[in-house]
């Protein structure tokens, strides 16, 4: 079962590579990314025995990040199909800078897409260190072709910036597994093999100051992936070029993939007895990040950098919440959960956007509501629920990490958290409502000069069932947390030995 | 065999300092395979006299391509782009060498702080290791061609498998995983990347990449 949830992905994968016929490969997409959800669910209903020894198994923090992949995955892959088939081909002139960009063909497209998907699936279900590591680093191989499909010069810049930048930090967690092994050689008796379960169980045996070494660089390499401040650079610039559907996986899924190995390394910390090393270097991090993010999204002049310095506040309240610990990391898994279906329906709206009005620049999008009803829609539900405003599910998360601060009392903490979110509710709105709302300035003039960006015909459907159902999912989520769902959380924390 | 292991790290930090110091790139993709073969050589002292048939394959595996393929490409990479020097790097050469004394301190001082009398090695080990991914740090950020910050990551990589390879007798795996993605990773990737970079700016320079900058 185990197998299957990675095996089917990447043989689709293979198949699409393979496949002479571009319609046939679109539904292979939506097959296997089908097929994915139904495993998952089987999975749920009734979990699998650990496989390979144990190096791959199924706990409740994998099963959480699984569920979170597994719906995303699906839905960007409608809205993927309906994308793929509209894009110009061979060669489109880039409308504003005149640089003539040819898109990779769709079959390395749909093929990096899916090795993406069992890429990211096998991050989630390793309980090897070793054999995690190599997943991340196969997550990164996958979604560089998936940044470049443009072929523009600029998305050639954001790729090489992303490539560049995260193979340092997998260097860096390769080293933090290194580390982790030498500590691993003060237990006596056998090798350990460093699977998770291993470590965990000889974790007071473990050797303190490789253990805090090897958490550190662990922390630095997998927070590179995830974008924690100041290793976030390559965040801004990849989520801004990269298709939109692709910005949507990358921040919703690859980041929480990232952030479930950084929890690991927390989990075998606390357990080993150092908890209160790694909970420091968290809220650090954490709250490092929320004002790095928070200083860069006022007058952010492009509205999908705005989101991608979204993700990183986020991924920052995320390791806060985890660091303050208690009822806060029950809080920030469900976060990882809300912010996940937020951002992506987020960058989905942000697609449709780019798509009819082809420009990225915040000051030039005004009036959308005249154009893209819908998507106009979307973008007010997204702003009120990523910047945490009832009764939206990230409200509820946020409500939560900050009950956990008061318990602890961090006061401190709370305040700069709570600072930061403002600054950041600020930020955003002013833009968001500004491209919604604003009036169309040069609305005559420019669609003289443009006739598509006046074309006002109906949005078609796959751009916006896509995004509405995940808006619908995290104001349900606001309304209630399902009893399953909030178990599974509370056994992740757990299992993650954060509570 | 001790004795020969502290010459061939002796080496290891000399070719460090002279990446930092040089600004011709051919000499530079020299040092680092030069690099590459006394990694190759560590496993091999390390484990001797008992050395299996896995260590050696792996050890031989990783010198070639340490030292012969990844060099090959990225002279290739550099030919084709046509650069030959790093003209103007972002950190004179000069202070990079300075840079590079003061790490070589800092280095001593980080493996200090971590106990090594469970591991059998030589006390120079953790160092070297640790000082060679410094400067492969100072090469990624302190150059401007594309091939010098590839030549910046083989060295990082570098440091971090002379620290591998120490450990390498008794669980292999780790680095055996470590020797064939992060070849994979810096090399075919960053390789196919330079070649279109190449082709798409007419130079190669990464400070050309910065459109994006706010």
């Amino acid at each position: 079962m185990l197998w299957l949830l990675v095996a089917v992905p990447a043989i689709a994968a293979l198949l699409s590579f393979a496949l002479p016929w571009n319609g046939l490969r679109r539904v292979l997409l939506v097959l296997s990314a089908s097929v994915h959800v139904g495993l998952t669910v089987a999975v749920f209903v009734e979990p699998p025995e650990p496989v390979l020894d144990g190096w791959i198994a199924l706990d409740a923090a994998s099963l959480l990040f699984l569920a979170i992949t597994s719906v995303l995955f699906f839905v960007t892959s409608l809205y993927t199909v309906g994308y793929l088939a509209q894009e110009k081909r061979p060669a489109t002139l880039d409308p504003t800078e005149a640089v003539r960009f040819a898109n990779y063909p769709e079959a390395v497209f749909t093929g990096c897409l899916l090795m993406f998907l069992a890429a990211m699936t096998l991050v989630l279900v390793s309980h090897h260190w070793g054999l995690m590591w190599v997943a991340v680093e196969a997550t990164t191989l996958a979604s560089a072709p998936l940044i470049y499909f443009h072929r523009h010069p600029r998305s050639l810049e954001a790729t090489w910036k992303y490539l560049l930048i995260c193979s340092v930090g997998i260097a860096l967690a390769l080293l933090g597994n290194f580390f982790l092994a030498v500590s691993a050689k003060a237990c006596p008796g056998e090798s350990l093999h460093l699977t998770i379960a291993g470590l965990e169980q000889h974790a007071s045996q473990l050797n303190r100051d490789w253990l805090r070494a090897a958490f550190l660089l662990l922390l630095v390499g997998y927070g590179t992936k995830m974008g924690l401040a100041p290793m976030h650079t390559w965040l801004p610039d990849a989520h801004s070029e990269a298709p939109s559907m692709v910005s949507a996986l990358l921040s919703g899924v690859l980041l929480n993939c990232a952030f479930l190995a950084v929890l690991r390394g927390h989990s075998l910390l606390v357990k080993a007895g150092e908890g209160q090393f790694s909970r420091d270097l968290l809220v650090l991090f954490g709250l490092l990040s929320m004002a790095f993010a928070a200083a860069f999204v006022i007058r952010q002049a492009d509205y999908k950098r705005l989101l991608a310095y979204s993700s990183v506040e986020h991924m920052g309240i995320l390791v806060l919440g985890v660091g303050i610990g208690g009822i806060a990391a029950f809080g920030s898994l469900l976060h990882a959960v809300n912010h996940s279906l937020t951002k992506a329906m987020l960058f989905l709206a942000a697609g449709n956007t780019l798509h009819r009005c082809h420009t990225k620049s915040t000051a030039e999008i005004r009036g959308l509501f005249r154009v893209l009803p819908v998507t106009a829609v979307l973008w007010i539900v997204g702003l009120l629920a990523i910047t945490g405003s009832p009764p939206f599910g990230t409200f509820l998360s946020e409500l939560v990490i900050l009950k956990g601060m008061i318990d602890g009392g961090r006061i401190v903490v709370a305040v700069a958290y709570l600072l930061a979110l403002a600054v950041v509710l600020i930020g955003m709105s002013a833009i968001v409502i500004a491209m919604v709302y604003g009036k169309p300035a040069a609305a005559e003039s420019s669609a003289e000069s443009n006739p598509e960006a006046s074309d006002t015909s109906p949005e078609p459907a796959w751009s916006i069932l896509p995004p509405l159902f995940l808006g619908l999912a995290v104001l349900f989520l606001g309304l209630c947390v399902p009893r399953e769902l909030s178990d599974l959380l509370h056994e992740a924390a757990r299992v993650l030995g954060a509570e | 065999m001790a004795l020969w292991l502290d010459v061939i790290l002796v080496l290891l930090i000399l070719t460090s300092l002279w990446l930092l110091g040089s600004s011709r790139l051919r000499a530079c993709i020299q040092a680092v395979a030069f690099q590459g073969i006394m990694l190759g050589l560590i496993p091999l002292l390390c484990a001797w006299p008992d050395i299996t048939v896995r260590l050696a394959a792996v050890a031989v595996l990783s010198m070639v391509v340490k030292a012969i393929v990844l060099p090959g490409m990225l002279r290739r990479a550099a030919r084709e782009a046509n650069v030959r020097y790093e003209v103007q790097p972002l950190i004179g050469f000069t202070t990079s060498l300075l840079l590079g004394i003061v790490l070589w301190g800092l280095a001593m001082h980080v493996s200090r702080q971590l106990p090594v009398t469970m591991l059998h090695v030589t006390p120079l080990l953790i160092p070297v290791a640790i000082f060679t991914i410094f400067c492969g740090f100072l090469l990624i950020v302190s150059r401007n061609t594309a091939v010098m910050q590839v030549i910046g990551y083989l060295a990082l990589e570098n440091g971090i498998y002379v620290f591998g390879w120490a450990f390498a007798i008794e669980d292999p795996l780790l680095v055996e995983m470590g020797v064939l993605l992060d070849v994979f990773v810096a090399v075919f990737v960053m390789g196919i990347m330079i070649y279109r970079l190449s082709r798409e700016f007419d130079t190669i320079e990464t400070d050309e990449l910065d459109s994006l900058k706010e």
